[in-house]
């Protein structure tokens, strides 16, 4: 029987389905927060589901809210999003071959490529019967709209929470406390930990709080640059 | 809110683009299957530790560590987030009791 794209759609949705839910909690909760972060900074709704929508990644997300709430700085925007997000390259290269040949689709599965829907959909295979477009489509368009909706959620509640939202922008030193242990855990990875904090430590120092970014990313990969080079020789 | 509107559209374009390139960059410049020179490795695979360092190091920046309460109720936090990670191993777990407890130390024991 010849299903139509609709039902192929359908079908794969529901295949997709079950292998987004811890992402749908994580998001939901995490969406949330950002959405009554970004509330508690000055921006509704209407901003922070423009920027889940636009820019689509999550712990960048969250940096962004101090680019948003000190003074213009689009370049170092720019910057630190692509030094955040330059794991993201490595993703690509690894669904170079996956998502090949997937026409319309793949401009928007590269869109929202974010480390969930990669550690998805590089470990899962699509079900016998089930069209890989539209299954991969799926991984990446609920995970997509879950990061939207909790965001939304957020940026909606905010405004009748209950309770004091004092200290609720921890919860972003938090995800960076335990995201870095978990790169801390991978072998080899601590002395990278070290130089991060290490250099962003001296450029906080030396050039104020205000300033440290740039000198900080230069600092690093000078750092790097020159220890590879030592490694080498 | 201290940037205008025009500001803040530009800046949510400008931390999409950076993302948009990162993510895009290894499709375009490897459309077929080209391996990625040997430094462009070596960074990709020691940038995330680096730079979840320097984004600790950048969310704390402005800590007031001289002056009351010295920076104690992130430094208490931060060492039950470690500890309740290491034992539990539970990222959303961590975050959430982490956040909770400064959030309690913030409105509730440190108060100015």
């Amino acid at each position: 029987m010849e299903l139509t794209r609709k039902n192929k759609f359908t079908h794969a949705l529901s295949a997709a389905f079950p292998h987004t839910l811890p992402v749908l909690a994580g998001f939901l909760v995490l969406g949330i927060a950002y959405g009554m972060l970004m509330l508690e900074k000055g921006f509704g709704p209407e901003w922070s589901v423009l920027m889940s929508a636009v820019a689509f990644c999550g712990s960048m997300q969250f940096v962004a809210i101090t680019l948003l709430t000190t003074v213009f700085q689009p370049v170092e925007a720019l910057i630190l999003s692509l030094l955040v997000n330059a794991r993201q390259l490595f993703y690509g290269l690894s669904m170079l071959d996956k998502y090949k040949g997937f026409g319309k689709v793949k401009g928007f599965l590269i869109y929202t490529l974010c480390d969930e829907t990669f550690s998805i959909a590089s470990s899962v295979n699509p079900p016998e019967g089930v069209e890989p477009k539209y299954f991969y489509l799926s991984i990446s368009l609920l995970d997509y709209l879950y990061w939207g909706f909790g965001t939304l959620l957020g940026g909606l509640l905010g405004g009748m929470m209950p309770f004091d939202m004092k200290g609720l922008d921890f919860a972003l030193t938090a995800l960076f406390v335990v995201l870095f242990l978990e790169q801390m855990k991978k072998k080899g990875n601590w002395i990278f930990g070290l130089i991060g904090i290490a250099c962003a430590l001296l450029s906080r120092v030396i050039f104020g709080a205000e300033n440290m970014v740039l000198p900080a990313l230069a600092i690093i990969l000078v750092a790097l640059l020159a220890g590879r080079k030592k490694r080498c020789n | 809110m201290q940037l205008t509107p025009i500001q803040i559209v530009i800046t949510v374009l400008a931390v999409a683009l950076g993302s948009m390139i990162t993510r895009f960059a290894p499709f375009v410049l490897f459309p077929e299957g080209k391996r990625p020179p040997e430094v462009v490795n070596y960074l990709g695979s020691v940038l995330p530790p680096v730079m979840m360092g320097l984004l600790l190091v950048y969310c704390l920046k402005s800590v007031p560590i001289l002056s009351y309460p010295y920076g104690l109720p992130e430094l208490i936090s931060i060492a039950f987030i470690v500890i309740i990670h290491l034992w539990r191993k539970n990222v959303l777990l961590s975050i959430g009791c982490g956040t909770a407890l400064y959030m309690f130390l913030v409105q509730a024991v440190f108060v100015a």
